[in-house]
Formats: structure tokens, C-alpha cells, sequence
């Protein structure tokens, strides 16, 4: 099974994809997703989830807000903004031109 | 979000940092939900304190965030030593507050712009002329109300000229005669408000149907300053009526808020038209107003100056024709030729602004230099202080801080130094500068500039802080980041570098100082050379009583008899010593002159002064008669009515025109021919006394040739009140009482002090002394620090060294030598360049001397021998600290 950890720069864009498809989710639950998703292919690192995060919601592309769970823990909840909805189609297709590009390179050479 | 969100984080760091690990821990948590195993969640998720330093640089800008721990170590730095701190903020409070103030007053004085619809295309029209008292050339800018037809003519379709009258202070009243209240007024065309594009509040402004027949449009237009001051804005202001000499008003409109007149300060109280000076409308010979050009969109300035200049010159030329024939060719030249000039009136046109131009800019500079002696001085101690923080800088290289990293440490001390100042300094020009225009006039009529603080003062305050903090700042902390960790943790390897600097800090510093006290020196003793002029006549307990007239005199009565009516009830009061009249009073603002022509002479450039006496007055103005006699009910002057009988023109003249005209011999019998009245007529004139020279109008001039000639019939007279000293000032409601009680059409217009005209000439003079004084002072001080601070420091630093030589013998004296030398050396250097820059600039200030010359050996020594006391005083306690280092310790300490 290949692991891939070499997720820098596409960790945005599964964060972005996840989070347009489903409820607004607090940081473990968007690792799971993208692991279960990727039939665990994908396995994000755990410790580079916060910053990525901190970083799209500084670049106003997520939204985050703190709900407190029924045992009472605080959870902290991330969803698209306004800006994050517009900005992931352009994402989508920068990703799949760039995937296309190396899919040839490896095609041909 | 974005960038506001970050500066926001900055300033809740503790909040950021426990939401982040609440966050880790609620991750942790779902971990262990799942049933993964604690340890192995806690090796998955990675070093928690990387990722939260990782987020929180995210979160916050990481420059802001380096600032603001800057800013928090900065000021535990400064309150770690709060002498200094407070030394260096005082005194850059002092010198800041001292500029900001300045320029408060340059800028509401001289620079801001008038509150009206597009000020830079109105101009003033000026002309040349030499005065024939100093022979310089000089620029005058009083036109006549036809010379204004005609020049309005000449340039019909290009530019839009208005009269605007000087602003006066007049007496009116809105109910009866012990109801005077004071006003300031200026008389405008009808077309002033809408060249100005202002628009009224209330009511209606003046319009060009107030330019039509010569006292026909008696309507006034208040300023809103006044009709809040006056009526609390009651909207039944408009349709009030005031007397003002012997004229109702009605005022029909108000003004819009911000408008205070035409000239910069003086706040004009009501507009009338112009028309209401009737008798000057059709009189060429009284220049009583200016004349101000509003340029029409698009057109040049130079083809209206010409249209004007031509206009100028063909008029002069027909005005040569009636002088006399034997006039000096010179004099009709000059006339003739002179140059007219559109100035900018963008900012407003004002005597004040005339006179007190060149003494703001140089008050500016000396503040300037103030304020480099203090950032000097800061300079200094920040230096000494560097000394003790290498090891510290050394310290922050070695674990790698960068250079830029230091010097915004450093920067952002002092950062804090100039803000702080700058804070102060704020509160103290908010209090100066109105203190200083507040000197400008004499009390009884204060200047009345507006000093908003507004953007343009707080963004001068704030660039002046940040300049200021490069200025004392840069160079301590680029010395302070260029240090060499290696080194400087071993002890240095040039230990004197630090001490060369504060010496050359030093040597600017004293050179500074001096400079500002060579000024001040100047200014100074013209104040006390000008105080101190003799005027020549009595000015204590004189009341004067200015004195109008209201209608007609009876006909079958002489108007000397009511006048002379009038003096005999004025001396009657108690108290009153002596009353005699005059035209006008002494060192008044009035003046009036007249040709003459001495037979068997060519005729003379100037013409002598002459004032209107009534018998009695030199008595009462105690002008001492060297020969002939006082005049008598009798004596006239002048032509006579050219159907009465012939008149013998009797006057009196002082040592200045004997001098001139004969030969300082006593001029009694002797006569002279001036041509008066009309018909220009020729009138011989007896001289039948001879007294003192006194004063006539200005201080600073020379005593001039007058000409005292018997009063006249006249609707106008100004009283001279001889009172016992005490309670003269009380007296003048009273005598004004008095005047109206005894004739009813004679009216008091205004009553002033002899005393207050004669000091007023000084005010100018007295404002440059005090302050530059006040600032000379603070230099003094700040340089005494400055030197006390760098002497200091060299003792501390070279306390083994003392230490050492006292060890082997040295005597205190040598230590002294040893120790004060170089700062000596720099005292002589500096003062040599203040010497240097001193005399270099003296000729900027020369024209606001009197009498005084910056190269009399005395003035010189003055400063240098200031200096050399502070210097001292400032040199004892760390020359005797030195003397008293006990070689043991200072070697143990080490």
C-alpha cells in the first residue's frame, strides 16, 4: 500500500474539498474523513493539520468557531467561508492541470 | 480576518495560546475516543509546543509581535533607570512642545490658507516706494478709492478687484452713549462676500447694490464669532441697529462660521460697505484701504499686473503735474516708476503678519536649535547607556540576533523616548502658543489668531517625534548593532571610540547653545536700548480722550469755543491735573506730514511732520519751550477761507528742524512756505517757538523735523488728560462721561492710555527678548546636562585608569586636567563654530535690531563667558567624584 506524506500544498485543497461536501467538522474528524475517503491511502500528518488550518482561516478561506459537545468538551469547527467556496473550483482545476501535467511527463518519458 | 485579525492576536497572545492547546487537547481526546492509546496519539500528533508556536506565527504577524515584546522591554529598560528617562523626556518634551508651538503660530499666522472658495487666486496689489525718512526701498499697499475705479477698470474681464479696508477697532453702541462697546471693522466692496464665495447664515451679505451712492447703504454683516460672542446666535440679531460714530447700522445677515476677516490676527467683528467712508470716495489723496484682486478662471497673473501697473503709471504721472515745479527730478522718478506687485493673499493679508514674519521664522530656527541641543543630550546619555548594554547587545548577536533586529530594539527605545515627549510637548504648545500670541498685542486689543489642533499640527507633532528619534537614536543604536560579540565580551577594543563621539556631541552642542545665546543677546539688548529711548514727552497719568464730533457746530459759534468748553469742564474734575488737545495722539498710529520750502533753498526730500496743538498742550505734555512762546487763542495756521481775511500762519517747530533747516540756531521769527488748502496756494508760515525734540509716531526712527501748528476747526480732537498718577486708568469712563454730558454732539470714541501707545512700540521687541531669554535658558540647562552627563560617564569609564595614576602619585589637580581636558577643548571648538554661525547669520535678524551690533567685543564675551560658567558648574561634581576615586577600591571593583 503507498503511503504518501508528501502532502504539501494538496493538504489545503482536501481540507477545502472535504469541508465544501460536509457539515462543518473540528480537526479530528477532517483527518478521519480524508483518511477513510482516500481508502487510507492518504494519511495526513497530525501535527501539520492546525497550522494548515490556522492558515486558511487567517487567509479567510474557512471559518472556525468553538461549540461545546454534549460531555462538554469545547471543539473547535471549521467550515468554508464565502471566499473558500470561490476560491475552490479555481483550486480544483490549478490541482487536476498539475496532476495532468505529470501524468503525461511520466506517460512519455 | 487577514491582517486586522493578526495585529488584533498580537494583543491577546495569552487568549491564542490556550485556544490552541485546547484545541491539541480536544484532538487528543477523539483520539481516545476512538480507542486509539494515549501515548501513541500523543507521538502521532507530534510536539505540541512546535505546533503551537507554528499556529501562533500564523495567527499573529510576526513582526508585530516582535515590536510589541520590543516595546515592553523598552520600557522596562527606561524605568530601570528613571532618572535618566526622565531627564531625556523633559527636556525633549520641552524642546518639542517649543516647536510644535512655533509652528502652531507660523502656521496660523503665515501659512494657513483663508477659509474662502479657492484662496490662491486672490491676490494683494502692493506698489514700491523709498521711505524717505530711512531711504530704503520698502512696499506700501494703501490705495485711494478713485485710484481703486480706476485700476478696477484696467483689468475689467481678467480679474475682479475689492476694497477691503484696514480692520479698526471703533466704538459703537446699541442703545446710549454709557453703552460703548468695542468692535472690530472693516469696510469692503459690496462684491467682497461673493468673491470670497461666502454665504451667509442669516439673513443676506453685502452684494454690489451696496456700492452705490457714497452713505447711502448704512447696513452691517456681523461674523458668527461675533453674533454668538454678542447676541448668543438669537436670529433676532438681524434687523438690530448700532451707532457707530454718528451713523445707525442695521445688521442685515450673519455669517457662515469660519471666516474671521481678511486679516490674519485680527478678528473682524462686521463688514460695512465701502461706500460708508463717504468723504474718502471721491478724496485722492486718502489711502485708506487695500486693494485685493481675485484672479477670473484661467487667467495669468502677470498680463493683470501689467494691466495695473499701466493703469499705476498713468496715474501717477498726471498726479506729478500739480507738484511743484521744482520738485527733484529723483523724487517725480521714483513717484512715477513705481513697481506694482500682486501678492499672494492666499493666507491672508495683515500688518501683523508684516511685522512679526521674520521674528516668527528666527523664533523658529532658535527652537529648531533647542531642539538639536536636546536631541544632542539624548544622544548622549543613550550613548553612556550603550556602554553599559554591549554586553547585552553582544550577547543577542551571539545567539544570532540579526542587525536590523537591534536596531529596532534600539529604535523602539527611543521611539518611546520622543513619544512620550512628544505627548508633553503637545500639552505644553496647547498651552504656549496662545500664551505668545497673547504678547503680540498690547492687552486692551489682543491679537486674535486661531489655533486649531487640527491634522496639519498633530501630523507636524508626529513626523517631528519620528525625526526626532532618528535624529538622538540612529546613531547609538547602529553602534550599538554593529558590535562585535567577541570583543566586546572580552572588554572592548576601542574603548574610546564611545568618547570621541560624545565629544563631538558635545563640541555641536555647545556650538548650538551659543548660538542661540549670541541671538538672544541681540534681541535682548535692542529691547532694553529701545525701552529705554527718551520719547521726550510725558506719558505717565496722561489719559487720552479721542474725540469725534456728531453733526454740525452751530453756526454762530467758533468750534474752538466748544472745544476750549469742553477742556475748561475736563479740568474742573478732581484728580485732573492739566487738559490740553491735539489732532491726534503722540506714538498713535496717526500721522500727517507736509512739504515746506525754507526761501533760498532747494526744496527738501522729506517733508516734516505736523500735528494740530491747542495753548497749553506742550505744557501738558511736558515738551520743554527752548525759545518764544506757546501759541494763543488767537494764532492760526494755514490759508484762511479764500473769501475771509488773510490769515498769519503761526507755528512752532523742534531741534530737529532747526538742525536741518537752520543750522541748529534758534529758528524763532524766522519763517517758511508750504502749500496748502485747495487751491494749493502758498502760505508763509512764522515760527514763534522753539522746543525739545519729542517722539511723533515710531520709536525706531530718527528724530524727525516737526512741525507743531495751532488746531483748527475740527470735527476731530484727541484730549490730553494730565491725572495724578493713581487711578488715572479708572478716571477715563468718567472724563469720557464728562465730554458727552458737557456737549452732547461730542462724543469720546475712544480712550486710551499715553503710557500703553509708548510700550506698545515695543511689544515686538519685548516678545523676541523674553522668548529667546526664556529659550536661552533651557539651552543653558540642557547643555549643562549634556556636558555633567558626558564628564560622568568619562570618570565612571575610566575609574581604573584614575585609580592607577592616583596610585602612583598623580595630584588632583592633574586628575582634574586629566579628566575635564578634553570636554574643555570641545567647549572652545564649539563655541568657536556658534561664533562663526552667529556672525554668519546675523544679517537675517539684522532688521529686528535696534541700535545693536553682534560684533561689539561685550556681546561676544556675553555668551562665551555664559557657557564657560555652566560649564563649570556642570564640570565640578564628576571632576571631584574623579579627584576623590580611592585607588583600592576602583581596583578591587574591577
Amino acid at each position: 500500500m503507498a503511503r504518501t506524506d508528501s502532502l504539501q500544498g494538496s493538504l489545503d485543497l482536501l481540507i477545502l474539498k472535504i469541508l465544501s461536501r460536509r457539515a462543518p467538522l473540528h480537526g479530528y474528524a477532517l483527518m478521519t474523513a480524508i483518511t477513510e475517503i482516500s481508502g487510507e491511502v492518504l494519511r495526513v500528518e497530525e501535527g501539520s493539520l492546525y497550522p494548515a488550518l490556522h492558515r486558511l482561516e487567517e487567509e479567510s478561506w474557512i471559518q472556525a468557531e468553538w461549540i461545546t459537545k454534549e460531555n462538554g468538551r469545547r471543539s473547535r469547527i471549521y467550515q468554508l467561508s464565502e471566499e473558500g467556496k470561490r476560491r475552490l473550483p479555481m483550486e480544483e482545476t490549478r490541482w487536476t492541470s498539475v496532476s495532468a501535467a505529470i501524468h503525461q511527463v511520466l506517460k512519455m518519458a | 480576518m487577514g491582517l486586522l485579525s493578526r495585529i488584533g492576536n498580537v494583543f491577546r497572545p495569552d487568549r491564542l495560546r490556550r485556544e490552541v492547546d485546547e484545541e491539541l487537547a480536544d484532538h487528543l481526546a477523539c483520539a481516545a475516543e476512538e480507542g486509539r492509546g494515549p501515548a501513541e496519539a500523543r507521538r502521532a500528533l507530534g510536539n505540541a509546543v512546535r505546533h503551537r508556536e507554528a499556529s501562533m506565527d500564523i495567527r499573529m504577524a510576526g513582526w508585530l509581535d516582535a515590536l510589541r515584546s520590543d516595546v515592553l522591554f523598552g520600557i522596562r529598560q527606561l524605568r530601570r533607570r528613571p532618572v535618566i528617562t526622565a531627564a531625556a523626556i523633559v527636556s525633549l518634551a520641552l524642546a518639542i512642545g517649543a516647536v510644535t508651538s512655533a509652528f502652531r503660530l507660523i502656521d496660523a499666522a503665515l501659512l494657513r490658507p483663508l477659509p474662502v472658495a479657492d484662496p490662491h487666486s486672490l491676490f494683494v496689489i502692493t506698489y514700491s516706494f523709498v521711505n524717505d525718512v530711512t531711504s530704503k526701498a520698502d512696499e506700501a499697499e494703501s490705495f485711494s478709492y478713485p485710484q481703486f475705479v480706476e485700476l478696477r477698470e484696467a483689468v475689467k474681464g481678467k480679474a475682479e478687484l475689492m476694497v477691503v479696508s484696514y480692520s479698526s477697532r471703533v466704538d459703537l453702541t446699541y442703545g446710549g452713549d454709557d453703552a460703548m462697546e468695542r468692535g472690530y471693522r472693516q469696510m469692503v466692496s459690496g462684491s467682497h462676500f461673493r468673491l470670497m464665495g461666502l454665504q451667509p447664515a442669516l439673513g443676506r451679505l453685502l452684494s454690489e447694490a451696496d456700492d452705490k451712492t457714497p452713505g447711502g447703504h448704512p447696513v452691517a454683516v456681523i461674523s458668527h464669532d461675533y453674533w454668538t460672542r454678542r447676541f448668543g446666535q438669537s436670529p433676532k440679531a438681524v434687523g438690530q441697529t448700532f451707532r457707530l460714530g454718528t451713523v445707525l447700522y442695521e445688521i442685515v445677515g450673519v455669517l457662515r462660521p469660519g471666516y474671521t476677516g481678511t486679516e490674519t490676527g485680527v478678528m473682524t467683528d462686521f463688514y460695512i460697505p465701502a461706500m460708508q467712508n463717504a468723504d474718502a470716495i471721491r478724496e485722492p489723496g486718502w489711502q485708506w484701504m487695500r486693494v485685493w484682486a481675485r484672479l477670473a478662471p484661467g487667467a495669468e497673473v502677470d498680463p493683470v499686473r501689467q494691466a495695473l501697473q499701466a493703469s499705476l503709471t498713468a496715474n501717477r504721472r498726471e498726479r506729478v503735474k500739480l507738484w511743484p515745479a521744482d520738485t527733484p527730478k529723483e523724487q517725480l522718478e521714483q513717484f512715477v516708476h513705481s513697481r506694482l506687485e500682486l501678492r499672494s493673499a492666499a493666507a491672508g493679508v495683515s500688518s501683523m503678519q508684516r511685522n512679526y514674519r521674520r521674528p516668527l521664522w528666527v523664533l523658529g530656527a532658535v527652537v529648531l536649535l533647542v531642539l538639536l541641543i536636546a536631541c544632542t543630550n539624548v544622544a548622549n546619555l543613550l550613548t553612556a547607556q550603550a556602554a553599559a548594554r554591549e554586553k547585552e547587545m553582544a550577547l543577542r548577536v551571539s545567539i544570532g540576533a540579526g542587525r536590523g533586529r537591534l536596531v529596532q530594539l534600539m529604535l523602539v527605545e527611543c521611539l518611546l523616548l520622543a513619544g512620550s515627549a512628544a505627548v508633553l510637548g503637545g500639552l505644553f504648545a496647547w498651552w504656549s502658543a496662545p500664551f505668545v500670541v497673547r504678547m503680540i498685542n498690547p492687552p486692551e486689543i489682543p491679537a486674535r489668531l486661531h489655533l486649531p489642533a487640527d491634522w496639519r499640527v498633530l501630523g507636524f507633532s508626529v513626523l517631528l517625534a519620528l525625526l526626532v528619534t532618528v535624529l538622538f537614536g540612529m546613531a547609538p543604536a547602529l553602534r550599538a548593532s554593529g558590535v562585535k560579540p567577541a570583543s566586546a565580551l572580552k572588554g572592548g577594543d576601542d574603548p574610546h571610540a564611545r568618547r570621541r563621539l560624545m565629544n563631538v556631541l558635545v563640541a555641536a552642542q555647545v556650538a548650538f547653545c551659543f548660538l542661540v545665546h549670541f541671538v538672544a543677546g541681540l534681541f535682548i539688548s535692542s529691547f532694553e536700548r529701545l525701552s529705554n529711548q527718551p520719547t521726550g514727552f510725558a506719558t505717565n497719568g496722561v489719559v487720552l480722550l479721542e474725540t469725534q464730533v456728531k453733526g454740525n457746530f452751530p453756526a454762530n459759534q467758533r468750534p474752538q469755543q466748544n472745544w476750549e468748553e469742553i477742556r475748561e469742564k475736563l479740568r474742573g474734575v478732581p484728580g485732573v491735573q492739566k487738559v490740553a488737545l491735539s489732532s491726534f495722539a503722540l506714538m498713535g498710529s496717526s500721522s500727517s506730514s507736509v512739504a515746506i520750502r525754507i526761501p533760498n533753498r532747494p526744496p527738501d526730500t522729506i517733508s516734516p511732520y505736523l500735528l494740530g496743538i491747542s495753548r497749553g498742550w506742550l505744557d501738558a505734555m511736558e515738551i520743554r519751550l527752548l525759545s518764544g512762546r506757546d501759541f494763543t487763542l488767537t494764532d492760526r495756521w494755514g490759508a484762511g477761507k479764500p473769501d475771509g481775511p488773510p490769515v498769519e500762519s503761526r507755528v512752532i517747530v523742534n531741534e530737529a528742524f532747526a538742525r536741518r533747516y537752520f543750522d541748529g540756531q534758534d529758528p524763532v521769527g524766522k519763517s517758511f512756505e508750504t502749500h496748502l488748502g485747495k487751491q494749493n496756494q502758498l502760505v508763509r508760515n512764522e515760527i514763534v517757538g522753539y522746543v525739545r525734540d519729542a517722539r511723533y509716531r515710531d520709536l525706531r526712527e530718527p528724530i524727525r523735523p516737526t512741525i507743531y501748528a495751532p488746531m483748527g476747526e475740527s470735527g476731530w480732537g484727541t484730549f490730553a488728560v494730565r491725572t495724578e498718577e493713581q487711578g488715572a486708568v479708572s478716571q477715563g469712563a468718567a472724563l469720557r462721561r464728562i465730554v458727552s454730558e458737557a456737549r452732547p454732539e461730542f462724543r469720546v470714541v475712544n480712550v486710551r492710555m499715553q503710557a500703553d501707545l509708548v510700550r506698545e512700540q515695543t511689544l515686538r521687541e519685548r516678545l523676541l527678548a523674553t522668548l529667546s531669554l526664556f529659550f536661552a535658558a533651557v539651552a543653558l540647562i540642557l547643555a549643562a546636562v549634556g556636558l555633567y552627563g558626558v564628564l560622568n560617564y568619562a570618570v565612571v569609564q575610566r575609574r581604573r585608569e584614575i585609580g592607577i595614576r592616583i596610585a602612583l602619585g598623580a595630584r588632583s589637580a592633574h586628575v582634574a586636567r586629566q579628566v575635564s581636558g578634553d570636554v574643555f577643548v570641545m567647549l572652545l571648538v564649539g563655541s568657536a563654530f556658534g561664533l562663526g554661525a552667529g556672525l554668519a547669520g546675523e544679517r537675517f535678524v539684522e532688521s529686528l535690531l535696534y541700535e545693536v551690533k553682534g560684533t561689539d567685543l561685550w556681546r561676544l564675551a556675553t555668551p562665551a563667558l555664559t557657557l564657560l560658567g555652566a560649564a563649570l558648574l556642570a564640570a565640578i561634581p564628576p571632576v571631584f567624584l574623579a579627584t576623590r576615586t580611592d585607588p583600592a577600591t576602583a581596583l578591587r571593583n574591577e
